[in-house]
Formats: C-alpha cells, sequence, structure tokens
C-alpha cells in the first residue's frame, strides 16, 4: 500500500518545489540522409526528422498528463550536420533551414545538431558549417548548435578556439536586435558528450542507434528544500539527503523515460541526472549551496560546496537509473539561475570564481554575459581556459557566453522564459592576443603522474 | 492499473461526494481512501481502480482538475506508479 506521507512529498516537489522533467530529447541518425545533391540532402533530412518524431510532442503531453508531471521540453537532436553537408561542398545554411522548418512541423521547441567535432582537426565540410553559424542562428528560431574543440585524448584545437571567438562575437552581433540570442544557441564544447539531452548543446552522437529517447531531469527546488528542513546536520548527513533527494527524482526520470521510449517504439538511451536550474523563485543551484551555509554563492568555500552537491547527485541517481548518460550533475548557468544572478549583482561571484567552480560542476560557462565590446580573442581565451579544464580532468567543460552587443558592466541583458536575464560581468583587459592567434594544437595531456 | 488522487485545500461540504461522483460516472472504483481536516485545511488521499476507466485518462483527470478549480482546491490525478518508482526500490 502507497504511504500516504510519501504521496504528499511527491505533490509537494513537483507543486511547490518546481521538481519537473526538463527535457525529453529524441535523438535521430541522419547518416542514411546524405546525398551530393543538397536539395536532395535536405528533402530526405526533413522527411526522417518529420517521420520519426511524428509523435514525440503528443505522447510527452499524454505522459505528463498519466503522471501529473510536467514535461518542460521535447525536443530532437541530430547528427553533426557538418558530417551531413561535407558531400555537397556548399553552404550548409540551407540544412539549418530545413531542421528550423522539421521543428516546427514535429512541435519541438528546440532541435540541436548544427554542430561539428573538431577537436583534432578540421576535415571536410567542418569549416564551412563553423563560418555559417553566425547566419544560420540568426535565421532561424529553433536551431542549436555546438562544436566540439577539445578533448583529453586529442588535445585542443586552437585554429578552432579562435575561430570560435570570432563566430560567438559575430552571432551575437548579427542578433542583437534579439537579445544578442545567436550566441545563447551556441555551444563550445570540450570532451562533447554523444548522448547529451539538453540544449544549446545536443547532438545525436555518431555511436548512437538510428533513434532514441533521452531525458534530462531537474529539481534543484527539491533538493534545497530537503537540505533546507536540515540546519544543524553535518556535512556527511547533507550529502545523504542529497543522494536520497537525487535518486527519486531520477526514478521519475527514469519511469518517464522507458515509457516514452515505449510509446515511440524507439530505445530508451540515457537519463541526465542534472540540476538544471530555471529563473522560478527557489529553483536555483546558488540557493542549495547558500543552504548549505554560504553567506553568497561565489564565496569562499562555494567550489568545495559545489563538489560536494555535484557528487551526491551522481550518486544518488545512479543507483537510480538503469543508463546514466549525457552530463550529468549541477548546471550552473549565470542567466537561468536567480541565485546566480543575485551574487553577481551584489559582486558577490566573479567570472574567475565561476570559472573555478566549473572544474567541479557538470558542465561548464553557462549563459554568461559579458560587454559587447569584449575583443574575440578574450573570447578564446576563455574558451581555452574553460576546455583545459575539461581536457586535463576528463570531463565536460563548455563555453556558452553572450557579448551583450550595446551593453556594459553592470547592465542586464534579457531573454525572458526559461533563460532569464544576465548581468553583464566585468572581463580581465589584459590582452591574451599573441596567445591565441599562434594557432596549432595543445597536445593531449598526460594521463597517469597525477598531481 | 490505479490512480491516486489528491485533495487539498479549505474544507466544505460535499468535497468527497463530489469526487467520487465523476469516478463513478467514468466507471472509476475507488477503493481506498484517507482524509484528514486539520482545522479548516482538508486533505484527502484517493487510491482508484481506473483499469474499467471509460474513455482517455487525460480528460478524466481534466474534470477533476476543473472540479477543483471551480472549489478552490487543489486536485491532482497521478498514475500510481510514479509513487512505487519515486518511493520503493
Amino acid at each position: 500500500m502507497l504511504n500516504n506521507s510519501d504521496i504528499l512529498e511527491t505533490i509537494k516537489m513537483l507543486h511547490e518545489e518546481h521538481l519537473d522533467i526538463r527535457t525529453i530529447t529524441m535523438g535521430i541518425s541522419l547518416l542514411d540522409c546524405i546525398d551530393p545533391d543538397i536539395n536532395k540532402a535536405c528533402g530526405k533530412v526533413y522527411d526522417k526528422i518529420t517521420k520519426t518524431a511524428e509523435n514525440h510532442v503528443r505522447t510527452g503531453e499524454a505522459l505528463e498528463k498519466r503522471y501529473g508531471i510536467p514535461i518542460i521540453n521535447k525536443r530532437i537532436s541530430v547528427t553533426p550536420i557538418a558530417a551531413i553537408s561535407a558531400a555537397t561542398k556548399q553552404n550548409p545554411v540551407k540544412f539549418a533551414l530545413i531542421l528550423d522548418k522539421a521543428a516546427a512541423e514535429t512541435g519541438v521547441n528546440f532541435i540541436g545538431g548544427y554542430s561539428a567535432l573538431v577537436h583534432k582537426g578540421f576535415s571536410a565540410g567542418d569549416m564551412e558549417l563553423i563560418k555559417s553559424i553566425p547566419e544560420a542562428l540568426s535565421q532561424t528560431e529553433r536551431v542549436c548548435s555546438s562544436v566540439n574543440i577539445g578533448s583529453t585524448q586529442a588535445g585542443i584545437n586552437m585554429n578552432a578556439v579562435k575561430l570560435m571567438g570570432e563566430i560567438i562575437l559575430e552571432s551575437s552581433q548579427k542578433t542583437a536586435n534579439n537579445s544578442c540570442f545567436g550566441a545563447a544557441k551556441i555551444v563550445v564544447f570540450c570532451n562533447a558528450v554523444e548522448d547529451n539531452p539538453f540544449m544549446a548543446g545536443a547532438f545525436h552522437g555518431n555511436g548512437e542507434p538510428d533513434a532514441v529517447i533521452n531525458v534530462g531531469v531537474s529539481g534543484p527546488g527539491a533538493v534545497r528544500s530537503a537540505v533546507a528542513k536540515m540546519p544543524d546536520a553535518s556535512i556527511d548527513e547533507i550529502a545523504e539527503q542529497i543522494k536520497r533527494t537525487a535518486f527519486k527524482i531520477t526514478r521519475m526520470g527514469q519511469l518517464v523515460g522507458a515509457e516514452a521510449a515505449k510509446l515511440l517504439g524507439v530505445p530508451f538511451g540515457i537519463v541526465d541526472l542534472s540540476l538544471a536550474p530555471t529563473p522560478a523563485i527557489g529553483d536555483s543551484v546558488a540557493y542549495i549551496l547558500e543552504e548549505m551555509g554560504l553567506e553568497k554563492c561565489g564565496a569562499y568555500g562555494t567550489t568545495a560546496a559545489l563538489a560536494l552537491l555535484n557528487d551526491a547527485v551522481k550518486k544518488g541517481g545512479v543507483m537510480a537509473s538503469s543508463h546514466v548518460g549525457g552530463l550529468s550533475g549541477a548546471f550552473i548557468p549565470v542567466s537561468e539561475d536567480a541565485g546566480m544572478i543575485r551574487a553577481v549583482l551584489d559582486g558577490a561571484l566573479t567570472l574567475e570564481k565561476l570559472e573555478a567552480m566549473t572544474a567541479v560542476c557538470s558542465v561548464g560557462l553557462d549563459m554568461v554575459v559579458i560587454s559587447g565590446d569584449t575583443p574575440a580573442d578574450v573570447i578564446s581565451a576563455i574558451i581555452a581556459d574553460e576546455a583545459a579544464i575539461g581536457m586535463v580532468n576528463s570531463k565536460t567543460t563548455a563555453v556558452r557566453i553572450i557579448p551583450a552587443i550595446g551593453k556594459k558592466e553592470g547592465e542586464i541583458l534579457d531573454f525572458g522564459g526559461l533563460f532569464g536575464s544576465g548581468p553583464v560581468m566585468a572581463v580581465n583587459k589584459f590582452s591574451p592576443n599573441k596567445f591565441i592567434s599562434r594557432g596549432g594544437r595543445i597536445p593531449a595531456p598526460l594521463q597517469s603522474l597525477k598531481n | 492499473m490505479r490512480a491516486v488522487i489528491t485533495v487539498i485545500g479549505k474544507d466544505t461540504v460535499g468535497i468527497l461526494a463530489k469526487v467520487a461522483g465523476i469516478c463513478a460516472a467514468d466507471n472509476v472504483n475507488v477503493m481506498d481512501v484517507t482524509q484528514t481536516v486539520m482545522q479548516d485545511l482538508f486533505a484527502m488521499t484517493m487510491l482508484a481502480d481506473i483499469s474499467r476507466l471509460e474513455g482517455d485518462f487525460g480528460v478524466f483527470s481534466d474534470k477533476l482538475k476543473t472540479l477543483g478549480t471551480d472549489l478552490n482546491l487543489q486536485i491532482h490525478v497521478m498514475h500510481e506508479e510514479i509513487f512505487n518508482s519515486m518511493h520503493r526500490i
């Protein structure tokens, strides 16, 4: 028999603490759509996506009703388009337009995979795709882009790092009249994963099945509330409590993901155990850290508290799901987290501290707003630093940074909705120009003699 | 297949009857009811058999949600599996 207090706990988590399934993402391989004729290739891409994901949104909505759980986003990720567009030897923007059209037809709010993997070098199609990103993102509404520029096995492609600084700035400039939103749809990765369900960095890796369902759970509010009930507990007890809460959250994701996969007739991939904050009051990772005893997120101790949180979430979630993957951990996007925004405005959280936090969080510098007059080589150097943290620590790191055109430090760039609003953060004024312009590749790091 | 119906809000006359009425109309059999009234806050948990539900689960759930809005109560209808998976290993 069900226990009354368990039932009420679940209701409270869902309705007061903003627990939800953040995304059900269908990964679709486009490898069978390759064609030297770009119009034929685009036709195949459109047909494959709209056919495979025909019932995706409807199924998500039915599961929402059945389980009484909000499923915030239904999305699609596809094979990195550089691999599909290479054979056409033409400007790949046509693919972005067709992806946008297919996304609108299926009803998903984002489609990820306008991507290239260039951690060791550029192959046919990669350079064309990267150079077309600003145009593609300014002409489409739902397309998201990502570029993998480094990995622990390959090192860091510094030519790609240099290029991505320029591409991010140009994307922002091209969408300046739309809150620079173009830059919010690009993620630059080191050690990108093939099964990430979260945007903007989702793409469908080549090792994946033809179609797959991946689920991203959320729930910073539920974790915060659990920690808030333990004002005098020791750190061990807090870690234990976070594990328990993460277990419950993940079980919910596992159930919904497995059921969605069954209804759609595609294999179930993974649950991404991430704590993904939203701008809603209380649904903040920063507030969890503050609940642990920090006056403000960004104070000394923040990195340690985040390390504990990230680890406990994984430990609790791993047993709750048959397959865990994606990025799995605590996200720290600035503009999407009310506590992070507050910490920046109060001067508690700087870009340097944020960078340190990314060494122990699940991804990296996320939804960080900087001044629109920041030079491209400075953005490239920020990417290089972040990639180095990922490369050396064998973890995924990413940069999603938005140069706010026409805005200066202290002003706010407002995106609206789940993307929130970000204060323009201070950037170190000294130039990395010479280092960035050298080009080449940072060699892969040693995997032994670790100190 | 069973669903859990929870009702939380200010106590008024006939809440249980109205919820049970909607269940009966859709051929949903109420199997167990726990209810408490603390001061004037009403909290009820109902376990119902939906295997012979006539019509769509979503429509049934919407009917109860509409009743909740009319009576100024929070009514949630959720499939039993969700509680089993979250609270049982």
